[in-house]
């Protein structure tokens, strides 16, 4: 078993970056969010323990109220709306009959290289009053919202952010859809089954991993979305789109309130966990049913 | 033999399904489907293209009703203004710092311990590798407080350090996808090289990473694009405006009344013009990395 204790010696020597980072940069820092998430912590001064102070401010805080309501907002309209793009997209870039879908593909994607900044500028400058969404409906005779200064508007500008960055979650799709057996189509093409009936009954099922990995990795982005929002609305008009993790940040390096960030970060930590395991849970349950 | 007869027999079913690629109810499908993908298309490219045009338009030009997609003139005024204004150079050699220690830094320190993840046998490995999966998941935002505070600490906040240094202590993301890739690889070459006496780091260094160039180009390539386009990282560490990068000079840009579209476009078009390029040539890692990143669901 020497040969063995070599193997262990080498394969520690190998991995040692990551357990140095690991530390360092994430078991440290996890710790230390929690002991300050008990503290009132204003940087210039120490830490001091004030209990469960933290957890119970933030639930009588508006704010922090209007940043969880928006970002269930998200969740429930955004990430569906997203998600339902995507497959779409996906299904029809996939489409066997369709034989030049090669620039389509390219240029789905080609939002997802914009860096963030430069999106967000573009969607300030697209979404004003004056701006070019709303000559393209007024073409179409709609007088269009001042869609980043209203408080019903604000958020839907921020869900078609969300969708024109499909790119990454439409070429996971479309791995996923070629792993689907072109004979199921040809037997329910065969037994009747027009292109709707195939789509829910064989590709979304037979997709549904899939799906689960994209939903959960939006899931994720929302939460922690808040360069974009910072830039476009910093969280306003009224608060309105005031999501999780801007509000998080705006404590942390505006007030510089690092206890009660810290107690943000802890709880959306916890949501975030809660909402993976649940959702895989849920795929292991769709898993015994069979294929 | 028998199968040259089947598909004899097969054949004139075929030749009609095939025929009815071209039946009435058929390209009538297609053109919806078609339609669906172009009207889609359009509005996916358009804010690019508003932003290349935009490049040599005029403020009065960029809020004209109606509006135009070409300029009136290709002029190259916008991007004259942005070099004499801004220190342009200074921010785009600031960037090129820190990329180049992302990409460097992800390479080294992602091969080795993704290799420690898979090529070698070691007890409890894979429970090790499950812990390296969670902390992909896990969101930055929960560590952003303590680690600024640790690198204040440190004296790190205003230097490029906390951009640059952490790079080489390995990316979940990166030894994931490294993992992933030479797990592929056949145990028996290593395990010959082995029987030759050839150490470990030697099998690492000859044998098995001039085979993982695939995913390395694939990591490189995200490195480079993610510390291109980052914008929290800066923002948060990078208070002094001497050591701005290009996505942070350019939300500073804004700031003013004036919005300076023009130059805001400008500006846009040249940091989006590198990644478009290296996009182009280098087509198939791009597509190769997101589409591992999926696999692990």
């Amino acid at each position: 078993m020497a040969y063995r204790k070599k193997d262990l010696r080498n394969a520690l020597l190998f991995i040692s970056p990551w357990i140095v980072g690991f530390l360092a940069f994430t078991l440290y820092p996890i710790l230390s969010s929690l002991y300050y998430s008990f503290c009132e912590y204003k940087v210039i001064k120490d830490p001091v323990w004030i209990g469960l102070a933290n957890y119970i401010n933030l639930f009588k805080d508006a704010t922090y109220i209007d940043a969880l309501q928006n970002t269930l907002y998200m969740l429930l309209i955004g990430v569906p709306v997203t998600t339902a793009t995507a497959i779409t997209v996906s299904i029809l870039l996939n489409n066997k009959h369709l034989h030049h879908t090669g620039p389509f593909k390219v240029i789905f994607f080609l939002p997802t290289l914009i860096p963030t900044i430069v999106t967000c500028f573009l969607w300030i400058w697209m979404f004003d009053y004056n701006g070019i969404v709303n000559k393209c409906l007024r073409f179409f005779g709609i007088k269009g919202p001042s869609w980043l200064n209203s408080v019903m508007w604000a958020k839907p500008a921020f869900v078609f952010f969300m969708i024109w960055t499909i790119g990454n979650a439409v070429i996971i799709y479309l791995a996923g859809l070629q792993d689907i057996d072109e004979n199921l189509y040809e037997a329910a093409a065969i037994d009747g089954a027009g292109f709707v009936r195939q789509t829910t009954t064989i590709t979304i099922p037979l997709l549904r991993h899939t799906i689960l990995f994209n939903v959960v990795t939006l899931i994720i982005g929302v939460f922690q979305w808040f360069a974009e929002p910072l830039i476009i609305t910093e969280g306003g008009p009224a608060n309105s789109t005031m999501f999780y993790s801007l509000y998080l940040y705006q404590n942390a390096f505006r007030y510089f309130k690092m206890g009660y960030a810290s107690a943000m970060g802890w709880i959306l930590l916890l949501i975030s966990l809660t909402i993976i395991l649940v959702l895989f849970r849920a795929m292991r349950f769709g898993e015994s049913y069979g294929d | 033999m028998e199968e040259t007869k089947t598909t004899k027999a097969r054949k004139p079913r075929k030749r009609k399904y095939e025929s009815l690629e071209y039946a009435p109810s058929m390209i009538a499908k297609k053109c919806v489907w078609y339609g669906i993908l172009i009207a889609m298309a359009i509005a996916f490219v358009a804010p690019i293209m508003f932003m290349f045009f935009g490049t040599f338009k005029t403020s009065q030009e960029l809020a004209r009703v109606p509006f135009d997609w070409l300029p009136d003139h290709w002029r190259l005024d916008n991007i004259k203004t942005l070099f004499t204004k801004l220190p342009f150079f200074l921010y785009l050699r600031n960037t090129l710092i820190i990329v180049f220690f992302n990409i460097v830094g992800s390479l080294v320190s992602n091969s080795l311990v993704a290799y420690g993840f898979s090529r070698i046998e070691w007890p409890g490995r894979d429970k090790v590798f499950i812990l390296v999966i969670i902390t992909m998941i896990l969101p930055f935002q929960v560590v952003m407080v303590p680690l600024y505070l640790l690198f204040s600490k440190l004296k790190w906040i205003g230097t490029f350090l906390p951009l640059t240094l952490t790079c080489f202590f390995g990316n979940s993301f990166y030894i994931f996808l490294l993992r992933q890739f030479l797990v592929g690889i056949p145990q028996e070459i290593s395990s010959a090289a082995k029987i030759d006496g050839s150490g470990e780091f030697r099998i690492f260094w000859q044998l098995t990473l001039p085979l993982c160039k695939p995913a390395l180009a694939t990591v490189g390539i995200f490195a480079f694009i993610r510390s291109w386009n980052d914008y929290i990282g800066p923002l948060i560490f990078l208070p002094d405006s001497k050591l701005f990068t290009l996505s942070l000079a350019i939300s500073k840009l804004k700031s003013n009344l004036d919005p300076q579209w023009p130059l805001l476009m400008s500006a846009g078009t040249l940091m989006v013009l590198p990644v478009l390029l290296l996009f182009f040539v280098l087509q198939q890692y791009f597509i190769q990395g997101v589409t591992m990143s999926g696999i692990k669901g």
